[in-house]
Formats: structure tokens, C-alpha cells, sequence
């Protein structure tokens, strides 16, 4: 059976029909989720996209924790569900303690469009099951606020736990050890910078984003940890 | 009625003597303070097109894919596959000028806002900007603003900027320009059109509080030159600047475009340059109707506000949509949902037995009345101007100083680097590919989006789009420039394998009571006539931006051309300004006669050689052969179109020769694709700059069928030589390496820009 994504949409975010529109090519159905609704039941995942959520106001991610589904979403967490946060999703992520560190402003202070290469570091987590660590993948970036930081010790934590999902080949935001990616302590929460629904199809010049949206997929369909109530 | 400094208050108000007696005859009786700060909004250039207007009528409009012309709030083809494409064109110059952050990046909101009033969803923007010398700190500070802004704006609202262009020249040193085109689509039936219908029905304001800001822009910025006023005079215009919130823009799209869904309106209009005013004014007409206006049930954002800062305010992200008043409840309801405020502010009304309609301003539905005008009288009766025009006195004198003879360099490789700057640093700030639509970005010769969004027929066919403009040619001659602009558009547009459907306009000009620039207006209108007739364009929309000088200065002509393609079948991407190795490179030249004779001599008049290396900028443009062409367009779009479509495409990289000349085109090919070449048979230093139009260079790995083809097609070419290696050798002429050229490329913006703070977004 096909897997059933929750596609989380806050006033303000826009990559929602993207992130439906790459995950339904890879044989989901997926669905939007409004941001006042209390529930996530009947999801097998959950995806948080990219835009603004509640217009970035004070600072990305911000205002979007006190959305009322983003209990539901900490519940579904919680039970072991993969979540995944793109982009300003993994802002919404942090802000709400899913996942450790913030996402400060760009090293350079712009905001920054471009494709660029990341490195999978680990293939245990739900966006990355079956993907072999080292594997490189073109996926575009586009954020103002994408510099990934952490104090020393979550840092050091990140690293012993094997929790860094993703790395920058070449640094474009200045985040630090090149993170491009994290996961939570069970490895069903992930947020990562670069937006894979846009390299979902040769048209828009790189595939490569496909392996991690079918890694979801896959996940959602065997799910790590605690059964999904 | 006088000011305070004793001026009389219309023309304190931008109304001339005989537009305030006009004003009079038209009520039967002198105007109110109201009523004439109305009118002299309307009657604006920036609104009525007063001085233009006559010269507009020239230009073809009609094809049988057109769906809507120009005067509605945007153009909109039949796309086919049940889909229909909206685009629009319009200059944000003098706000930009003033505040570059927020007037660029209210021209976004303001362009959307006209695209989603048509039903259609935004899917591009392309900007077009202009500044003077970017060495200059003021330039930069300018730049940096109205990029950031463009960013700030565009990024957050959720539409992705495909393209534009960037030129500098000391001409736009007070007067940047900032154009910016939209282009939305929607299904056939969602087509809306901004007019008020069904007395009784109700006038609904969506979105932001209405505050004090951008009160008179239309008539104070955008309809008077900068300077000669006072010594601070841009300062004392910065409260006419408005302020945007990509944020409110955002929700008000989307519930617009859910009302329209929903088919819960009967009408909705944008509020843009003279705000309430227009709107209403614009609806009531168009319908056939009055309405009234209650400014007392208008939302503010400060108090004290009285009722003429209410109907003439330009704050930001707000739309008027005719509602029935049983329906109210359920726009209530979706405005809620995406938080955004409603209220009922007006009343569609019955036209007195045999009148136009009434537009009344009252003070409370059945209280006082502050303002009663005939609605159709504002936005219609406006005055035409037949303004003088003078060919100016030194223009056959510039035509004889032809710069063939300037002094040939004795090393162009320098000339060519010199030449070379990647836009990236700009576009990289612009999210240019949410929706996933984007097969080419920007930095190419057009951009390539699939046709599809959320809610659209699935279709396989791609849009095609890009903006032009060729001042420097203008300046010389603006009809041989303009009908030259219109030209190269359309070769861009084949250049990705796509045909042109439509035409829009952003004519920047002076000064239009200087009668140079009215000859230069008209000139330009001729030239893009005669080639969109040529080329069989419907030119569908157009935006005139008028008083461009500063300190009695006028900038360089600047029409700006945006046009639209369509590709039948979208399946690969398009080969796009690259080179593979060990491939023959071709020029397909219209201007080649069929023996492969040159038929003129390459003029370097208006290239950018002849302008950015040597000062001049005279002689007689180099010419254009409109019917051929027609040829090379329609053959071009004919072998991209093959790959595109999945087949066993002829092209694997293609660029038009544009700005710089072939130096600067072979140059760009090669640096794109970290690939060298090695050309001959470049005579001289006038072969390798000339800018003369109708040429492509092509890299095929098939030229013998690519020339038989050609030959059968009518169009002319030279065989230029092959590619391959770390240089770029044109014969006796250039001899660069690829990483050279790539260094000088890449570093010019960032060389520049980049050691700058970022511009306060406050």
C-alpha cells in the first residue's frame, strides 16, 4: 500500500505542492496538513516544507511552534513516526526541540539559490535507509537562514552519535562542520537545509533528491522505533 | 482653493490650470478638495497614460490565441490544453530611486496583485534593472536595495524570479530603472475580469489596514522628474513611498485565488497606484455601474485620517472584490482561514435614467456625502495630449560619426574580458525555481518553466520568456532600436525552442514635455510596430514610465521588451548556452546571403565595444532585415523544438550574438561550459564587436545536416570552427584561456558588491 504523507502547511509556507507533487511521483498520496488542525492520525509520515511559516516574523520557525498541530506533530514524534523538516521545516523543527541547534543567517548575509553537492554521512536515519554513507547528491539550496549552529557540546554529541545525516562538500552558508543535516537521538526526525522535491526530475536538471524522498517512503512503510498509535 | 504657500491647491495636487476647469465642467460645478485630489490621481500620467496614449494605438494587439489586450490589468493568451497565461509589465523607477529596498520590492507585490486579479496563479517574475557606473558607491548602495528588496519580497511570497537583465550606464545614475514582469496562469474558465456588475452587490476591501503611506505616488513620484524642486527634494518624497509585507501578500493570494475557486466573486481589482480611488472608480466603470463608498467603514492603520488620504492611500496588499451579499458570509469565512481582513466598504449602485454611473464618497453609509463624481469621467475622460515632438537637431550629425574608424585594439583578448560579467551574483539572491517548473533559470537566453501549477489541466507544453532592451541602440535611433529589441526577444525565445505568442512593454522614457522625447516615443511605438507586424506579434500589454530625468536630464530611451513562447512539448531540457567537445561550430546569420557574402559591412555603432571601450556612442545602426529574420527565428525555434520534444536534437549548445558581439558570445559559451574553442575567419576587430542582429552561433556535432537544413530554410551561415581545449582562440584576434575568461566572468559583480554591508530591509 502506498505510503500516506502528512504534508504540514503554516500561513506563509510555499514548497507544500512541490513536496506533494515529488513524493506522488514516487507512488505516495499525500495530503496537506493545516496548521491549526490538532491531529495527525492516519499519517504514515510527516513532512514539513519549505517557505515562511507565519512570514518568518521574529525569526523562521518562531511563531510556527505554537501552531496547534505541532503538538500532534511532537506526538507523532514521540511515537516514533519519521518527520522530516526541509528547509524551513528544519527551522520549525529546532524552534519546537525536535531537533538540536538553530539556523542563523548565511555566512555572507544573502540569500542563496544554487545547487550544490551534499554528502550522505549516514545511512541510519529515515531519509537515508538504503543510502550508503559517501553517496554525493546534487540537491538545490534557498535560504536566507541556513547557517546551522550548535554549541560545542551538542556538537561533539551530533558527531559520537553518528546524528550528522548530511554534509556540504563545499560550505555555501558558512554552517558549522559543513551540517547540512541532522536527525534526532531515535533517527526518525530529520531536518536538512537543501530542498530534494527540487531534484526530483530530469527536467529540473538532477534526480538525485529522489533517493532520500524514496528513503522516506520506505521508511514510513517499515517505521523505526515505537509503533505508530 | 489655495495651500499654505499660497499655490493653488490643484496644482499643488499635479492638475494643470485647464485640467481643473476641465474637472469643473464635467461636475457642472467647482470641485471639492475630494473630488479634485481624485481626479488628480487619475489623471496622472502614471494612471491615465495621457501623453502616450495617442501613440499606443499603433501598436498591433490582436491574434486569435489573444484572450484579453491591453487595458485590463493584464494581457492573457489561450495557452491551449485549457490553460491560459497572464503577463504584465511595469516600472517601480521612481520609488526604486527614492527607497531601493521597498520600491522594489513593493513592484513585485504590485505586479502580482495585477496577476491574480485575472484569477491567474503567479508563476515567474523577471526583473529588469538599470543603474549608472557600479564602481560608484551610490550605485552600489542602489543595487544592493533593490536586489535585496527583489529578494526579500519575491523569495517570501512564494514566487520564483526567472530572469532579467542588468545594464549599467551613467544615463540611469539619478534615475535607476526597476521593471518587473509577472506572468500567472489559470484554467480558461477561472478568467476574471476587474469590473463591478448586479446593483445591490457589495464592494469587499481585502487585506492590509489602509495607512498614510504611498498618498499621491502616482501623481507626486511617478509624474515629475527628480531635482529642481529644492535641495532635498527625493528626501521630501520618501512618504510617497509605500512600504510592503510579503507575508500579507502571501495569504491574500491565496485566498483570492480560493474566492475565485470557489466562485464567490462577481469582480475583483488589484488596489495599486491611486488605491481606493482607482479601484472603485475602474470597477463601477467597466461595469456599466456607480457605487458608493463608505470611507468610514475603510480600516485604518492610523487615526485622524481623513477622506481623501483614505480613497488616494497606496498601502500595500490589499484587493477589492464585487460580492453578493449572500455569498458575504462564506468570504467571510475564507478570510478568516488565511487571516486576512474583510470589509464591506461599498455599495454597487443604479446609474441615474440615462447617465454614466456615480462614484459617491460618504461618510457612513446614508450620512454625509464628501464627494460625488461621474465614476467613468476618472478613469476615461482623462485628457489626451498630442504633445509636441522634435527630432533632436544633432541627430544626422550622430548618424555620420560612424565608430569604424576608432582605433582597433592590438590585442581584443583584453577587450573581451573586459566585456564578460556573470548575473549569478544577482540571481542567486532570487528563488528561481519553487513549483518546480524551472527547466532553464535564469542567465541563459530565456527561461523554460513547465506549464502546470496546483489546480491546472496536466499539459506537456513549457513556457518560454525573457526580457530585452538595447538603450544604447535606442539613443541613436529608437525605431531601428526598438524594432531591433523586438527582434532579438523573439530570437531568444527560439534560442529554447519556443515559439512567441505575445509582446509586452515597459517603455522608459524622459521627460515627455521635452519634445525629444516625445519623438523618441513615438519613434520607439513605430519600430516595435513594424517588427511585431514582421514577426506577427500581438503586443498585449504595456506600462509607460514617463519624467525619467533628473536635473533636466532625460535617461536614454529604454523600452524594455518582455516576451512569451510556447513549446508544444516540453520533455527535455532545452541544450541552453554550452558547448560539448569536439563539435563544429556554426553561425546562422540572416544577414549572409546565400553565397555567404556579408550583404553590409559590421557596423560597431551602439555596441558595447564601441560605447565601454571607446566613449562613442554614434553612427548608423548596423541593419535589420525583419523578413529574414523571421527565417532564422522560425528556423531556430524548428531544430531546438526537435530535441525538446525528446528527439535527436541538432543543437548541443546555442547563444545569440547579442551585447558585445561574437567576442563576448563565443566568450560566454565557453566560460558556461569550462570548454574551449577555436574559431576563424573573424576579419577584424569591427567583425568580432559588431552587434549587427539576426545571428546565433549553434555547436552541433551534426553540421553537415545542420547547414543542408539551413540552406533548405533560407538562412544564411558561416562555418566558424570547432570546439575543444582549455582556450579560446578566435584567429588572429583573441587568444585566451577558458579559466581566464571563466575568473573574469565570475568576479566581475562579486568584485564589486560583495565587500558591502547588506541594505537595512527598514
Amino acid at each position: 500500500m502506498a505510503a500516506r504523507v502528512g504534508v504540514v502547511i503554516f500561513p506563509g509556507t510555499n514548497c507544500e505542492h512541490d513536496a506533494i507533487l515529488a513524493l506522488e511521483r514516487l507512488g505516495a498520496s499525500a495530503d496537506l496538513v493545516w496548521h491549526g488542525d490538532t491531529s495527525v492520525d492516519g499519517y504514515d509520515a510527516l513532512v514539513l516544507p519549505g517557505g515562511f511559516a507565519h512570514g518568518d516574523y521574529l525569526r523562521p520557525g518562531a511563531i510556527a511552534r505554537f501552531s496547534p498541530v505541532m503538538e500532534a506533530v511532537g506526538r507523532f514524534a514521540d511515537s516514533g513516526g519519521p518527520v522530516v523538516g526541509i528547509c524551513n521545516g528544519f527551522q520549525v523543527l529546532c524552534e519546537v526541540g525536535l531537533l538540536p541547534g538553530a539556523l542563523q543567517k548565511n555566512r555572507g548575509l544573502r540569500f542563496l539559490c544554487a545547487t550544490v553537492t551534499v554528502r550522505v554521512e549516514t545511512e541510519d536515519s529515515v531519509l537515508t535507509a538504503g543510502v550508503p554513507a559517501g553517496t554525493e547528491l546534487r540537491i538545490p539550496i534557498n535560504h536566507f537562514e541556513g547557517n546551522f549552529t550548535c554549541d560545542a557540546d551538542t556538537l561533539a554529541t551530533l558527531r559520537t552519535e553518528d546524528r550528522v545525516v548530511l554534509r556540504y562538500v563545499d560550505n555555501p552558508n558558512g554552517s558549522v562542520d559543513d551540517i547540512a543535516g541532522v536527525c534526532n537521538q531515535a533517527r526518525n526526525v530529520v531536518g536538512l537545509m537543501p530542498h530534494p522535491e527540487r531534484a526530483s526530475d530530469p527536467l529540473l536538471g538532477s534526480v538525485d533528491g529522489n533517493a532520500l524522498l524514496g528513503a522516506l517512503l520506505a521508511s514510513a512503510d517499515s517505521p523505526v522505533g515505537a509503533p505508530v498509535s | 482653493m489655495v495651500t499654505r504657500s499660497g499655490q493653488p491647491l490643484h496644482r499643488a495636487l499635479g492638475l494643470t490650470d485647464g485640467e481643473r476647469d476641465e474637472v469643473e465642467a464635467i461636475l457642472g460645478r467647482p470641485p471639492n478638495h475630494l473630488e479634485l485630489a481624485l481626479f488628480a490621481v487619475m489623471w496622472s500620467e502614471h494612471c491615465s497614460y495621457k501623453s502616450s496614449r495617442v501613440h499606443l494605438k499603433r501598436l498591433p494587439t490582436e491574434a486569435p490565441h489573444v484572450l484579453v489586450g491591453p487595458g485590463e490589468n493584464a494581457g492573457v493568451i489561450d495557452a491551449g490544453d485549457g490553460i491560459a497565461v497572464a503577463i504584465r509589465i511595469e516600472s517601480h523607477n521612481h520609488p526604486s530611486a527614492i527607497e531601493p529596498y521597498q520600491g522594489a520590492a513593493t513592484g513585485v507585490g504590485g505586479i502580482l496583485r495585477d496577476i491574480f486579479t485575472m484569477g491567474a496563479r503567479p508563476i515567474a517574475v523577471m526583473d529588469p534593472l538599470f543603474f549608472g557606473d557600479p564602481t560608484e558607491g551610490r550605485q552600489q548602495w542602489l543595487i544592493e536595495g533593490v536586489v535585496s528588496g527583489i529578494s526579500g519580497y519575491g523569495n517570501s511570497v512564494g514566487v520564483p524570479t526567472v530572469g532579467g537583465e542588468l545594464t549599467f550606464d551613467p544615463c540611469y545614475a539619478q534615475n535607476p530603472l526597476v521593471n518587473v514582469l509577472c506572468m500567472g496562469v489559470l484554467p480558461v474558465e477561472r478568467l476574471v475580469l476587474g469590473q463591478a456588475s448586479g446593483v445591490g452587490n457589495l464592494a469587499v476591501l481585502l487585506g492590509s489596514a489602509t495607512g498614510r503611506d504611498g498618498i499621491g505616488g502616482v501623481s507626486v513620484l511617478a509624474s515629475a522628474g527628480f531635482g529642481g524642486d529644492g535641495d532635498d527634494a527625493a528626501s521630501a518624497k520618501r512618504p510617497s513611498v509605500q512600504v510592503g509585507d510579503p507575508y500579507e501578500e502571501k495569504r491574500l493570494i491565496e485566498a483570492c485565488l480560493e474566492l475565485l475557486d470557489a466562485k464567490l466573486v462577481v469582480g475583483i481589482q488589484d488596489l495599486g497606484g491611486a488605491g481606493l480611488v482607482c479601484a472603485t472608480s475602474e470597477t463601477a466603470a467597466r461595469g456599466g455601474v456607480g457605487m458608493d463608498v463608505d470611507v468610514s467603514a475603510v480600516p485604518r492603520r492610523e487615526p485622524g485620517m481623513v477622506g481623501y488620504e483614505v480613497m488616494t492611500s497606496e498601502s500595500q496588499e490589499r484587493m477589492l472584490a464585487i460580492v453578493t451579499p449572500e455569498d458575504l458570509g462564506r468570504v467571510e469565512e475564507v478570510c478568516r482561514r488565511w487571516e486576512v481582513r474583510c470589509a464591506v466598504v461599498g455599495k454597487v449602485t443604479e446609474p441615474p435614467d440615462g447617465e454614466p454611473g456615480r462614484l459617491r464618497i460618504l461618510d457612513g453609509f446614508g450620512g454625509d456625502v464628501l464627494g460625488d463624481v461621474p465614476a467613468a469621467a476618472l478613469s476615461e475622460d482623462a485628457p489626451l495630449y498630442h504633445r509636441p515632438m522634435a527630432r533632436p537637431t544633432d541627430y544626422e550629425a550622430r548618424a555620420a560619426d560612424d565608430p569604424g574608424a576608432l582605433a582597433a585594439p592590438d590585442d581584443c583578448g583584453p577587450d573581451v574580458l573586459s566585456l564578460l560579467s556573470d548575473p549569478s551574483w544577482v540571481y542567486r539572491q532570487y528563488d528561481h525555481q519553487l513549483f518546480l517548473n524551472t527547466a532553464e533559470g535564469p542567465g541563459g537566453d530565456a527561461a523554460v518553466l513547465r506549464l502546470a501549477a496546483p489546480g491546472l489541466p496536466a499539459s506537456m507544453r513549457g513556457l518560454a520568456l525573457t526580457t530585452d532592451s538595447n538603450p544604447t541602440w535606442c539613443a541613436i535611433d529608437p525605431r531601428a532600436g526598438t524594432a531591433a529589441t523586438v527582434a532579438e526577444a523573439a530570437l531568444n525565445i527560439a534560442c529554447v525552442g519556443a515559439t512567441t505568442k505575445a509582446i509586452v512593454n515597459c517603455l522608459n522614457f524622459g521627460n515627455p514635455e521635452h519634445p525629444e522625447v516625445m519623438w523618441q516615443l513615438s519613434e520607439a511605438i513605430d519600430g516595435m510596430s513594424e517588427a511585431c507586424l514582421a514577426l506577427g506579434l500581438p503586443v498585449i500589454g504595456g506600462n509607460v514610465s514617463l519624467y525619467n530625468e533628473s536635473f533636466g536630464v532625460d535617461i536614454d530611451p529604454t523600452p524594455v521588451i518582455g516576451a512569451l513562447g510556447l513549446i508544444e512539448v516540453l520533455s527535455v531540457r532545452p541544450p541552453g548556452v554550452t558547448l560539448v567537445a569536439d563539435a563544429a561550430l556554426v553561425l546562422l546569420d540572416a544577414s549572409v546571403g546565400a553565397s555567404g557574402d556579408r550583404r553590409s559591412p559590421p557596423s560597431l555603432a551602439g555596441s558595447r565595444w564601441a560605447v565601454e571601450r571607446r566613449g562613442h556612442r554614434s553612427g548608423t545602426l548596423p541593419p535589420l532585415d525583419l523578413m529574414g529574420h523571421r527565417r532564422l527565428v522560425e528556423f531556430v525555434s524548428a531544430v531546438v523544438t526537435e530535441g525538446v520534444a525528446g528527439g535527436d536534437g541538432l543543437v548541443d549548445g546555442i547563444h545569440d550574438v547579442s551585447g558585445g558581439g561574437l567576442g563576448v558570445a563565443l566568450a560566454e559559451l565557453s566560460v558556461r561550459s569550462g570548454i574551449g574553442l577555436q574559431v576563424s575567419g573573424v576579419g577584424d576587430h569591427r567583425d568580432l564587436f559588431t552587434e549587427a542582429p539576426s545571428r546565433v552561433v549553434v555547436c552541433t556535432t551534426r553540421r553537415t545536416e545542420l547547414i543542408s537544413r539551413a540552406a533548405e530554410a533560407g538562412v544564411g551561415f558561416r562555418v566558424l570552427g570547432t570546439t575543444g581545449g582549455d582556450r579560446i582562440v578566435v584567429g588572429g584576434l583573441v587568444d585566451l584561456s577558458v579559466a581566464e575568461a571563466g575568473a573574469a566572468w565570475r568576479n566581475r559583480l562579486p568584485s564589486l558588491l560583495d565587500e558591502l554591508a547588506p541594505a537595512s530591509t527598514d
